[in-house]
């Protein structure tokens, strides 16, 4: 799985990182998104797919490793 | 949630039982006699018939109603749908017909880039670490409130000795308004939300909190505190009365929500006691039982969007210039995306709800509204095991006539002895 954030789309709803935190965090300063890790462990991939589905701004892409 | 714009006082729904698909419909109000938490019933077969439909307005425009979650998600994530409030037209008789343009620093009724400045001036204001670590804070005042209840004894009413002012005292120390001032602003800030006063009433009400805060964004310009305002007047580029709109949109923001989830939540629970009694046997629940309670309950139940432009949606067209009532209530209740959804089910993974909106206008404040139900429901289930309502269900006053949905007072009490 590898992940992207689009930061001018982000409107800082912070539920990225309530949702998936051991992938997502937000600025400080400004709120937004914030990516820890674009290639999470698989035992973070459900977390960071249902943040990149609740994400009100859709600012978060998820591209799937093919099955080989 | 989501802030709309002041939509006048219900009617009798005029819906016939099985309007002809093609036949425009009205928007149902009236929820079930002696079920406070349902919505309307007639929303539940508009939703199933036809999800996005043609909805008569009072004023004679022919718009749109969507009740279907996938729908209305839709519709709150697409910048072709506007939430200019000048640009709507109210989905309920009574009204004025137009509202005015949104006034400085109301950003709920502004589209990009002019919401998009505010928003991104206040974004890094509430994210999840900054609300977080308010924690103890909230603990803190939600104990004393506690302490008060228990010296006191039942029966007591939930709104004014807790819910309401929990989360003013909150958002008053955030924004660094005075404590002192709570009780105005939760007076003016009822009547800017209250569906039976007129609009020159809910107007004039608006315009006193922001009269009171421009006051203090003029003394945080001279003096700044270590507050929200202060920090937005020494480097927010904003003009005083931008400012003082902005403190005046977060504080009606802060005061009327979380206050009418936490009294609203309670009576619930006590209205399913088996839902209760899981909570109480597992801490673990708590996170997601205020999700379900938000669900459940969608005390923001209605939106309002108006199309900038022709939008193509569920196969029909949707002309520019035509508004579309977002029944978020009617969203949050659709078995194609949450099973059994008229059951408060405390086991639930009610995420995705739409009780804090979606899209760009998504609730600013939500972090904090999570932070202090997570802390509050808890807080008061443990410190009185025997809560119960001190009135017949029935008789709790439903503020049906309020663009928030909630209960006027809650009643209740609880064994003195075992009281902790």
């Amino acid at each position: 799985m590898k992940l992207s954030v689009d930061r001018e789309r982000c409107c800082g709803a912070g539920m990225c990182a309530l949702t998936a935190p051991e992938v997502f965090d937000q600025d400080d300063e400004d709120g937004r998104v914030l990516l820890r890790d674009p290639q999470p462990p698989h035992r973070h991939h459900a977390a960071a797919r249902e943040a990149a589905a609740i994400c009100p701004a859709a600012a978060i892409t998820v591209i799937e490793a093919r099955e080989t | 949630m989501q802030q709309q714009p002041s939509t006048p006082p219900p009617t009798e729904p005029t819906l016939p039982a099985a309007a002809p698909l093609s036949e425009p419909v009205t928007l149902p109000t009236t929820r079930p006699t002696g079920c406070p938490f349902d919505p309307p019933a007639e929303l539940a077969q508009l939703r199933e018939e036809q999800p996005l439909r043609r909805m008569q307005y009072p004023d004679g425009h022919l718009g749109w109603l969507a009740t279907g979650h996938s729908v209305v998600r839709s519709i709150l994530a697409d910048s072709r749908f506007s939430s200019r409030y000048e640009l709507m037209h109210l989905p309920l008789p009574g009204g004025p017909g137009e509202l005015p343009p949104a006034p400085p620093g109301d950003m709920s009724g502004l589209d990009a880039p002019e919401h998009t400045r505010y928003r991104r001036l206040l974004m890094g204001k509430f994210t999840v670490r900054r609300m977080r670590e308010l924690t103890a804070r909230v603990e803190e005042i939600t104990a004393e409130h506690l302490d008060a209840m228990e010296r006191r004894g039942g029966p007591v009413d939930l709104v004014t000795a807790f819910a309401q002012p929990v989360p003013a005292l909150m958002i008053c120390e955030l924004l660094g308004v005075p404590a002192a001032d709570r009780d105005i602003f939760q007076r003016h800030t009822a009547a800017v939300t209250d569906q039976s006063t007129t609009l020159e009433d809910q107007m004039a009400a608006y315009t006193a909190i922001q009269e009171i805060i421009h006051g203090l964004v003029l003394a945080k310009r001279a003096r700044p505190t270590d507050d929200l305002l202060s920090d937005l007047a020494q480097d927010g580029g904003l003009t005083d009365e931008e400012l003082a709109g902005v403190g005046a949109f977060l504080l009606g923001a802060g005061l009327d929500t979380t206050a009418n989830m936490l009294a609203l939540g309670t009576f619930a629970l006590l209205s399913n006691p088996d839902q209760l009694a899981a909570l109480r046997s597992d801490s673990g629940l708590a996170d997601q039982t205020v999700e379900e309670l938000m669900r459940y309950l969608t005390i923001a139940d209605t939106g309002i969007r108006a199309a900038l432009e022709d939008v193509e949606l569920e196969g029909q067209l949707i002309k520019a210039g035509e508004t579309v009532t977002v029944s978020i209530q009617a969203a949050n209740r659709d078995p194609k995306r949450f099973p059994e959804p008229d059951a408060l089910d405390v086991h639930r993974k009610a995420t995705g709800h739409l009780s804090f909106g979606h899209g760009a206008h998504q609730c600013l404040g939500q972090q904090l509204a999570r932070v202090e139900m997570r802390v509050a429901f808890p807080a008061l289930l443990t410190r009185f095991p025997t809560l119960r309502l001190a009135v017949a269900p029935e008789d709790v006053p439903l503020r049906t006539r309020s663009n928030i949905y909630g209960v006027h007072r809650l009643p209740v009490t609880w064994d003195q002895e075992s009281g902790r």
